[in-house]
Protein backbone atom coordinates (compact mmCIF):
# COMPACT_ATOMS: atom_id res chain seq x y z
CA UNK A 1 0.00 0.00 0.00
CA UNK A 2 1.24 3.25 -0.94
CA UNK A 3 0.90 6.27 1.83
CA UNK A 4 0.48 9.75 1.56
CA UNK A 5 3.92 9.68 3.36
CA UNK A 6 5.27 7.38 0.34
CA UNK A 7 4.11 9.42 -2.18
CA UNK A 8 5.21 12.45 -0.83
CA UNK A 9 8.72 11.02 -0.39
CA UNK A 10 8.93 9.92 -3.79
CA UNK A 11 8.04 13.75 -4.86
CA UNK A 12 10.77 15.01 -2.65
CA UNK A 13 13.40 12.46 -4.22
CA UNK A 14 12.03 14.25 -7.46
CA UNK A 15 12.34 17.72 -6.03
CA UNK A 16 16.24 16.90 -4.82
CA UNK A 17 17.11 15.33 -8.98
CA UNK A 18 18.01 18.87 -9.70
CA UNK A 19 19.88 19.69 -6.47
CA UNK A 20 23.87 18.85 -7.98
CA UNK A 21 27.11 18.92 -6.87
CA UNK A 22 28.54 22.31 -7.48
CA UNK A 23 32.19 21.23 -8.56
CA UNK A 24 30.61 18.03 -10.69
CA UNK A 25 27.40 19.76 -12.09
CA UNK A 26 26.31 16.53 -13.97
CA UNK A 27 25.69 14.83 -11.48
CA UNK A 28 22.59 14.88 -8.54
CA UNK A 29 22.99 14.62 -4.61
CA UNK A 30 21.47 11.01 -5.34
CA UNK A 31 23.94 10.41 -8.05
CA UNK A 32 26.69 11.10 -5.86
CA UNK A 33 24.75 8.84 -3.22
CA UNK A 34 25.37 11.91 -0.96
CA UNK A 35 21.36 12.21 -0.51
CA UNK A 36 20.39 8.55 1.66
CA UNK A 37 17.34 9.21 2.55
CA UNK A 38 14.19 11.02 2.67
CA UNK A 39 11.84 11.04 6.08
CA UNK A 40 8.34 12.09 6.25
CA UNK A 41 6.27 12.47 9.21
CA UNK A 42 3.49 14.87 9.02
CA UNK A 43 4.64 18.34 7.85
CA UNK A 44 8.13 17.69 8.85
CA UNK A 45 10.71 16.49 6.04
CA UNK A 46 14.17 15.58 7.03
CA UNK A 47 16.64 14.56 4.21
CA UNK A 48 19.48 12.53 5.43
CA UNK A 49 22.70 12.88 3.72
CA UNK A 50 26.48 11.89 4.12
CA UNK A 51 29.80 14.03 3.14
CA UNK A 52 31.71 12.54 0.41
CA UNK A 53 34.89 13.71 2.24
CA UNK A 54 35.88 14.70 5.98
CA UNK A 55 36.26 18.08 4.84
CA UNK A 56 34.86 18.94 1.43
CA UNK A 57 33.75 22.30 1.61
CA UNK A 58 31.06 21.48 -1.12
CA UNK A 59 28.99 19.65 1.76
CA UNK A 60 27.42 23.11 2.84
CA UNK A 61 26.74 24.26 -0.62
CA UNK A 62 24.60 21.31 -0.60
CA UNK A 63 22.67 21.26 2.01
CA UNK A 64 21.96 25.14 1.97
CA UNK A 65 20.79 23.81 -1.84
CA UNK A 66 18.08 20.98 -0.67
CA UNK A 67 16.49 23.12 1.81
CA UNK A 68 16.08 26.21 -0.46
CA UNK A 69 15.22 23.89 -3.61
CA UNK A 70 12.64 22.67 -1.03
CA UNK A 71 11.26 25.78 0.24
CA UNK A 72 10.78 26.63 -3.24
CA UNK A 73 9.10 23.67 -4.17
CA UNK A 74 6.73 24.88 -1.55
CA UNK A 75 8.26 22.47 1.66
CA UNK A 76 9.55 25.59 4.03
CA UNK A 77 10.85 23.50 6.98
CA UNK A 78 12.93 21.24 5.65
CA UNK A 79 15.80 20.22 7.69
CA UNK A 80 19.42 18.30 6.49
CA UNK A 81 20.81 15.80 8.83
CA UNK A 82 24.78 14.45 8.58
CA UNK A 83 25.58 10.84 8.86
CA UNK A 84 29.18 9.17 9.04
CA UNK A 85 27.96 5.79 8.76
CA UNK A 86 28.26 3.65 6.41
CA UNK A 87 31.19 5.76 4.95
CA UNK A 88 30.39 7.18 1.20
CA UNK A 89 32.00 5.37 -1.33
CA UNK A 90 32.56 5.93 -4.96
CA UNK A 91 30.75 2.26 -5.93
CA UNK A 92 27.70 4.05 -5.11
CA UNK A 93 27.96 6.26 -8.24
CA UNK A 94 25.61 3.73 -10.48
CA UNK A 95 26.76 2.55 -13.97
CA UNK A 96 24.85 5.26 -15.57
CA UNK A 97 26.20 7.99 -13.39
CA UNK A 98 29.71 7.14 -14.49
CA UNK A 99 29.07 7.17 -17.92
CA UNK A 100 27.55 10.92 -17.22
CA UNK A 101 31.05 11.73 -15.61
CA UNK A 102 32.94 10.36 -18.37
CA UNK A 103 31.16 11.96 -20.90
CA UNK A 104 31.54 15.78 -18.99
CA UNK A 105 35.21 14.89 -19.17
CA UNK A 106 36.21 13.54 -15.20
CA UNK A 107 37.12 9.73 -15.72
CA UNK A 108 34.85 8.07 -13.46
CA UNK A 109 36.00 5.93 -10.59
CA UNK A 110 37.17 2.25 -10.57
CA UNK A 111 35.67 0.14 -8.10
CA UNK A 112 37.66 0.34 -4.59
CA UNK A 113 39.95 -2.22 -4.18
CA UNK A 114 39.30 -4.07 -0.63
CA UNK A 115 42.81 -5.42 -0.39
CA UNK A 116 44.78 -4.37 2.92
CA UNK A 117 47.76 -3.28 0.97
CA UNK A 118 45.92 -1.05 -1.89
CA UNK A 119 47.20 2.16 0.72
CA UNK A 120 51.16 1.05 -1.16
CA UNK A 121 50.23 0.32 -4.21
CA UNK A 122 49.96 2.32 -7.22
CA UNK A 123 46.19 2.45 -9.38
CA UNK A 124 45.27 0.29 -12.64
CA UNK A 125 45.71 2.37 -15.54
CA UNK A 126 43.21 4.82 -16.30
CA UNK A 127 41.01 5.35 -19.68
CA UNK A 128 41.34 9.11 -21.09
CA UNK A 129 37.44 10.39 -20.88
CA UNK A 130 38.32 11.90 -24.25
CA UNK A 131 39.91 9.49 -26.51
CA UNK A 132 39.72 6.49 -24.19
CA UNK A 133 43.80 5.66 -24.75
CA UNK A 134 44.87 3.84 -21.26
CA UNK A 135 48.51 5.75 -22.27
CA UNK A 136 47.66 7.82 -19.75
CA UNK A 137 49.79 9.22 -16.35
CA UNK A 138 48.64 10.85 -12.83
CA UNK A 139 50.12 14.85 -12.73
CA UNK A 140 48.79 15.03 -9.41
CA UNK A 141 47.14 12.37 -6.66
CA UNK A 142 45.34 15.64 -5.79
CA UNK A 143 42.86 17.96 -7.89
CA UNK A 144 41.01 20.62 -7.84
CA UNK A 145 38.64 19.40 -5.52
CA UNK A 146 39.10 16.70 -2.36
CA UNK A 147 37.08 13.89 -4.88
CA UNK A 148 39.37 14.61 -7.84
CA UNK A 149 43.13 13.76 -9.16
CA UNK A 150 44.80 15.33 -12.45
CA UNK A 151 45.86 12.72 -14.90
CA UNK A 152 47.63 13.62 -18.44
CA UNK A 153 46.75 11.38 -21.55
CA UNK A 154 49.44 10.54 -23.92
CA UNK A 155 47.18 9.52 -26.48
CA UNK A 156 45.82 12.93 -27.27
CA UNK A 157 47.93 15.23 -25.33
CA UNK A 158 44.95 16.45 -23.13
CA UNK A 159 44.92 17.02 -18.87
CA UNK A 160 42.19 15.62 -17.35
CA UNK A 161 40.09 14.83 -14.10
CA UNK A 162 39.85 11.65 -12.66
CA UNK A 163 37.20 10.88 -9.87
CA UNK A 164 39.37 9.32 -6.69
CA UNK A 165 38.11 6.04 -6.12
CA UNK A 166 37.27 5.51 -2.16
CA UNK B 1 65.14 22.70 9.71
CA UNK B 2 62.93 20.90 11.95
CA UNK B 3 63.60 20.50 15.29
CA UNK B 4 66.11 23.45 15.84
CA UNK B 5 68.37 21.73 17.10
CA UNK B 6 70.70 20.18 13.56
CA UNK B 7 72.67 23.05 13.29
CA UNK B 8 73.95 21.27 16.37
CA UNK B 9 76.03 19.19 14.41
CA UNK B 10 75.64 15.31 14.09
CA UNK B 11 77.62 14.79 17.23
CA UNK B 12 76.19 16.83 19.36
CA UNK B 13 72.46 16.10 18.17
CA UNK B 14 71.15 13.96 21.03
CA UNK B 15 72.85 15.27 23.87
CA UNK B 16 71.40 19.54 22.27
CA UNK B 17 68.09 17.98 21.57
CA UNK B 18 67.36 16.42 24.92
CA UNK B 19 68.50 19.60 26.19
CA UNK B 20 66.44 21.58 24.19
CA UNK B 21 62.98 19.20 24.66
CA UNK B 22 63.91 18.51 28.14
CA UNK B 23 64.01 22.17 29.42
CA UNK B 24 60.21 22.08 26.74
CA UNK B 25 59.01 19.31 28.57
CA UNK B 26 60.13 19.54 31.84
CA UNK B 27 60.86 23.42 33.07
CA UNK B 28 56.65 24.05 32.23
CA UNK B 29 55.10 23.73 35.45
CA UNK B 30 52.36 20.48 34.52
CA UNK B 31 48.63 21.73 35.14
CA UNK B 32 47.37 18.71 32.97
CA UNK B 33 48.18 15.17 34.88
CA UNK B 34 49.05 12.19 32.50
CA UNK B 35 46.67 9.28 32.26
CA UNK B 36 43.39 10.69 34.61
CA UNK B 37 41.02 12.48 33.90
CA UNK B 38 37.51 13.74 34.75
CA UNK B 39 36.52 12.64 31.86
CA UNK B 40 38.42 9.82 30.07
CA UNK B 41 36.93 9.68 26.92
CA UNK B 42 36.52 13.00 26.39
CA UNK B 43 40.63 13.29 26.61
CA UNK B 44 40.85 10.61 24.43
CA UNK B 45 38.67 12.19 21.42
CA UNK B 46 41.02 15.28 22.48
CA UNK B 47 44.23 13.61 21.65
CA UNK B 48 42.87 11.80 18.42
CA UNK B 49 41.07 15.86 16.86
CA UNK B 50 44.58 17.67 18.07
CA UNK B 51 46.62 14.91 16.23
CA UNK B 52 44.80 16.24 13.14
CA UNK B 53 44.10 19.89 13.91
CA UNK B 54 47.87 20.48 14.59
CA UNK B 55 49.09 18.57 11.56
CA UNK B 56 46.36 19.87 9.52
CA UNK B 57 47.42 23.37 10.22
CA UNK B 58 51.08 22.22 10.01
CA UNK B 59 49.97 20.90 6.13
CA UNK B 60 48.32 24.56 5.19
CA UNK B 61 51.01 26.37 5.97
CA UNK B 62 52.56 25.03 2.96
CA UNK B 63 49.26 26.68 0.45
CA UNK B 64 51.02 29.17 -1.78
CA UNK B 65 55.14 27.42 -0.85
CA UNK B 66 55.21 24.38 -2.19
CA UNK B 67 58.04 23.52 -4.36
CA UNK B 68 55.71 22.47 -7.32
CA UNK B 69 52.21 23.30 -8.27
CA UNK B 70 50.77 19.58 -7.98
CA UNK B 71 52.73 19.45 -4.47
CA UNK B 72 51.05 22.49 -3.31
CA UNK B 73 47.81 21.16 -3.87
CA UNK B 74 48.35 17.38 -2.68
CA UNK B 75 49.21 19.35 0.98
CA UNK B 76 46.08 21.38 1.22
CA UNK B 77 43.85 18.51 0.13
CA UNK B 78 45.17 16.41 2.97
CA UNK B 79 45.39 19.18 5.04
CA UNK B 80 41.86 20.20 4.35
CA UNK B 81 40.96 16.18 5.24
CA UNK B 82 42.65 16.10 8.51
CA UNK B 83 40.81 19.81 9.94
CA UNK B 84 37.73 18.11 8.15
CA UNK B 85 38.53 14.46 10.66
CA UNK B 86 39.27 17.53 13.46
CA UNK B 87 35.89 18.95 13.12
CA UNK B 88 34.14 15.94 13.11
CA UNK B 89 36.14 14.26 16.15
CA UNK B 90 35.87 17.97 17.90
CA UNK B 91 32.09 18.13 17.79
CA UNK B 92 31.92 14.64 19.15
CA UNK B 93 34.57 15.51 21.74
CA UNK B 94 32.30 18.62 22.62
CA UNK B 95 28.84 16.70 23.11
CA UNK B 96 30.75 13.90 25.29
CA UNK B 97 32.22 16.74 27.58
CA UNK B 98 28.48 17.77 27.76
CA UNK B 99 30.16 21.39 28.49
CA UNK B 100 28.41 23.19 25.33
CA UNK B 101 31.38 23.56 23.91
CA UNK B 102 31.30 23.32 20.04
CA UNK B 103 34.30 21.83 17.56
CA UNK B 104 35.35 25.90 17.09
CA UNK B 105 35.78 26.96 21.01
CA UNK B 106 37.66 23.73 21.06
CA UNK B 107 40.10 24.63 18.25
CA UNK B 108 40.43 28.09 19.18
CA UNK B 109 40.08 28.53 22.31
CA UNK B 110 42.14 26.42 24.25
CA UNK B 111 45.71 26.93 25.08
CA UNK B 112 48.82 24.85 24.02
CA UNK B 113 48.45 23.27 27.41
CA UNK B 114 45.20 21.90 26.77
CA UNK B 115 46.20 20.20 23.22
CA UNK B 116 46.98 17.17 23.62
CA UNK B 117 48.58 16.19 20.24
CA UNK B 118 51.79 13.93 19.96
CA UNK B 119 55.09 16.71 19.96
CA UNK B 120 55.71 15.19 16.17
CA UNK B 121 52.95 17.17 14.40
CA UNK B 122 53.65 20.51 16.25
CA UNK B 123 57.17 20.56 14.82
CA UNK B 124 57.45 23.68 11.99
CA UNK B 125 57.34 22.07 8.68
CA UNK B 126 61.20 22.43 7.89
CA UNK B 127 62.06 21.81 4.09
CA UNK B 128 60.42 19.57 2.25
CA UNK B 129 61.82 16.47 2.87
CA UNK B 130 60.70 17.30 6.51
CA UNK B 131 57.23 17.67 5.81
CA UNK B 132 56.97 14.87 3.34
CA UNK B 133 59.03 11.94 6.20
CA UNK B 134 56.74 13.49 8.94
CA UNK B 135 53.74 12.99 7.08
CA UNK B 136 54.42 9.74 5.72
CA UNK B 137 55.49 8.33 9.70
CA UNK B 138 52.16 9.82 10.90
CA UNK B 139 50.13 8.48 7.87
CA UNK B 140 51.76 5.11 8.06
CA UNK B 141 51.03 5.18 12.16
CA UNK B 142 47.31 6.61 11.60
CA UNK B 143 45.96 3.85 9.09
CA UNK B 144 46.49 1.42 11.67
CA UNK B 145 44.57 3.32 14.22
CA UNK B 146 41.62 4.45 12.13
CA UNK B 147 41.43 0.78 11.12
CA UNK B 148 41.21 -0.38 15.11
CA UNK B 149 38.63 2.54 15.38
CA UNK B 150 36.45 1.42 12.84
CA UNK B 151 35.14 -1.36 15.02
CA UNK B 152 35.07 1.28 18.18
CA UNK B 153 31.74 0.40 20.43
CA UNK B 154 31.07 4.49 20.15
CA UNK B 155 28.95 4.37 17.18
CA UNK B 156 29.54 7.95 15.94
CA UNK B 157 33.67 7.64 16.45
CA UNK B 158 33.32 4.41 14.28
CA UNK B 159 31.68 6.07 12.00
CA UNK B 160 33.98 8.67 11.70
CA UNK B 161 36.79 6.66 11.89
CA UNK B 162 35.28 4.62 8.83
CA UNK B 163 35.74 7.48 6.68
CA UNK B 164 38.92 9.11 7.70
CA UNK B 165 40.40 5.42 7.09
CA UNK B 166 39.94 6.07 3.04
CA UNK B 167 41.61 9.13 3.39
CA UNK B 168 44.35 7.87 5.62
CA UNK B 169 44.84 5.26 3.17
CA UNK B 170 44.92 7.86 0.20
CA UNK B 171 47.48 9.91 1.90
CA UNK B 172 49.95 7.13 2.62
CA UNK B 173 50.10 6.17 -0.90
CA UNK B 174 50.80 9.58 -1.66
CA UNK B 175 53.30 10.43 1.00
CA UNK B 176 54.97 6.84 0.66
CA UNK B 177 55.59 7.19 -2.90
CA UNK B 178 56.86 10.68 -2.35
CA UNK B 179 59.76 9.37 0.12
CA UNK B 180 60.82 6.64 -1.98
CA UNK B 181 61.24 9.24 -4.39
CA UNK B 182 63.07 11.22 -2.33
CA UNK B 183 65.02 8.77 -0.84
CA UNK B 184 65.64 7.31 -4.52
CA UNK B 185 66.18 10.12 -6.18
CA UNK B 186 69.60 13.10 -6.33
CA UNK B 187 72.07 12.86 -3.49
CA UNK B 188 70.77 16.06 -2.64
CA UNK B 189 67.06 14.68 -1.81
CA UNK B 190 68.37 11.34 -0.04
CA UNK B 191 70.83 13.81 1.91
CA UNK B 192 67.78 15.63 3.06
CA UNK B 193 65.34 13.01 3.18
CA UNK B 194 67.86 10.72 5.93
CA UNK B 195 68.20 14.27 7.80
CA UNK B 196 64.49 14.68 8.12
CA UNK B 197 64.04 10.96 9.05
CA UNK B 198 67.04 11.17 12.05
CA UNK B 199 65.45 13.96 13.14
CA UNK B 200 61.94 12.87 13.01
CA UNK B 201 62.43 9.60 14.73
CA UNK B 202 62.83 10.25 18.34
CA UNK B 203 59.23 12.16 18.18
CA UNK B 204 57.85 8.96 16.53
CA UNK B 205 58.03 7.14 19.89
CA UNK B 206 55.29 9.20 21.54
CA UNK B 207 52.44 8.07 19.06
CA UNK B 208 52.91 4.15 20.72
CA UNK B 209 52.95 5.56 24.61
CA UNK B 210 49.96 4.50 26.17
CA UNK B 211 48.63 5.34 29.44
CA UNK B 212 45.65 5.30 31.75
CA UNK B 213 43.70 7.06 29.50
CA UNK B 214 44.15 4.94 26.26
CA UNK B 215 43.49 1.53 28.74
CA UNK B 216 40.61 3.17 29.74
CA UNK B 217 38.60 3.76 25.96
CA UNK B 218 40.32 0.24 25.13
CA UNK B 219 38.16 -0.85 28.12
CA UNK B 220 35.29 0.55 26.94
CA UNK B 221 35.65 -0.80 23.68
CA UNK B 222 36.08 2.56 22.02
CA UNK B 223 40.29 3.03 22.16
CA UNK B 224 43.28 1.42 20.44
CA UNK B 225 46.06 -0.07 22.56
CA UNK B 226 48.93 1.94 20.49
CA UNK B 227 51.98 -0.07 21.36
CA UNK B 228 50.25 -3.09 20.13
CA UNK B 229 50.46 -1.38 16.41
CA UNK B 230 54.01 -0.72 16.44
CA UNK B 231 55.11 -3.94 14.91
CA UNK B 232 52.76 -3.56 11.89
CA UNK B 233 53.99 0.50 11.58
CA UNK B 234 57.36 -0.56 11.83
CA UNK B 235 56.78 -3.16 8.78
CA UNK B 236 55.30 -0.67 6.85
CA UNK B 237 57.91 1.99 7.40
CA UNK B 238 60.44 -0.40 7.16
CA UNK B 239 59.50 -1.80 3.54
CA UNK B 240 59.01 2.02 2.28
CA UNK B 241 62.20 3.26 4.26
CA UNK B 242 64.34 0.39 2.38
CA UNK B 243 62.26 0.71 -1.15
CA UNK B 244 63.86 4.29 -0.67
CA UNK B 245 67.56 3.57 0.07
CA UNK B 246 67.54 5.39 3.34
CA UNK B 247 68.14 4.06 6.83
CA UNK B 248 65.76 3.41 9.22
CA UNK B 249 67.50 5.58 12.62
CA UNK B 250 68.07 3.65 15.69
CA UNK B 251 65.35 3.87 18.86
CA UNK B 252 66.97 5.90 21.45
CA UNK B 253 65.98 9.92 22.70
CA UNK B 254 62.57 9.97 22.68
CA UNK B 255 60.61 13.03 23.94
CA UNK B 256 57.14 12.86 25.50
CA UNK B 257 54.58 15.16 26.70
CA UNK B 258 52.11 15.76 24.38
CA UNK B 259 49.48 13.99 25.18
CA UNK B 260 49.55 15.51 28.70
CA UNK B 261 49.85 18.66 27.79
CA UNK B 262 53.51 19.32 27.60
CA UNK B 263 54.72 20.92 24.48
CA UNK B 264 57.46 21.90 22.67
CA UNK B 265 57.76 26.15 22.10
CA UNK B 266 56.86 25.74 18.55
CA UNK B 267 53.24 24.77 18.74
CA UNK B 268 52.38 28.45 21.18
CA UNK B 269 53.37 29.98 18.03
CA UNK B 270 51.65 28.09 15.67
CA UNK B 271 48.23 28.60 17.37
CA UNK B 272 48.92 32.35 18.17
CA UNK B 273 48.73 32.33 14.23
CA UNK B 274 45.78 29.73 13.96
CA UNK B 275 43.82 31.18 16.30
CA UNK B 276 44.51 35.21 16.15
CA UNK B 277 41.19 35.73 13.53
CA UNK B 278 38.88 33.67 15.93
CA UNK B 279 40.00 35.15 19.17
CA UNK B 280 39.61 38.84 17.49
CA UNK B 281 36.37 38.16 16.68
CA UNK B 282 34.48 36.03 19.09
CA UNK B 283 31.82 34.62 18.22
CA UNK B 284 32.16 35.53 14.61
CA UNK B 285 30.69 33.40 11.88
CA UNK B 286 29.61 33.59 8.10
Amino acid sequence: MVTVADSRREEILTWLEEVKDPEVPVLSIRELGVLREVEVSGDEVVVVMTPTYSGCPAMHAMEADVVTTLARHGVPNARVRTVYAPAWTTDWISDEAKAKLAAYGIAPPARVESDDLVALRRRAPVECPYCHSVNTIVRSEFGSTACKAILFCNGCHQPFELFKAI
Amino acid sequence: MTTGKREAGDGKRDKVGSSVDGWVAGARPATATSGTAENPFFEYLLRLADDRLVLGHRLSEWCGHAPILEEDIALANIALDLIGQASLLLKLAGEIEGKGRSEDTLAYFRDAIEFRNAQLVELPNGDFAVTIVRQFLFDAWDVLVLERLTAASNQSLAGIAAKALKEAKYHLRHTAEWVRMLGDGTAESHARAQRALDDLWPYTAELFLRDAIDAEAVASGSGVDVESLRPRWRQTVDQVIGEATLTVPKDGFAPRGGRAGRHTEHLGRMLADMQSLARAHPGAAW
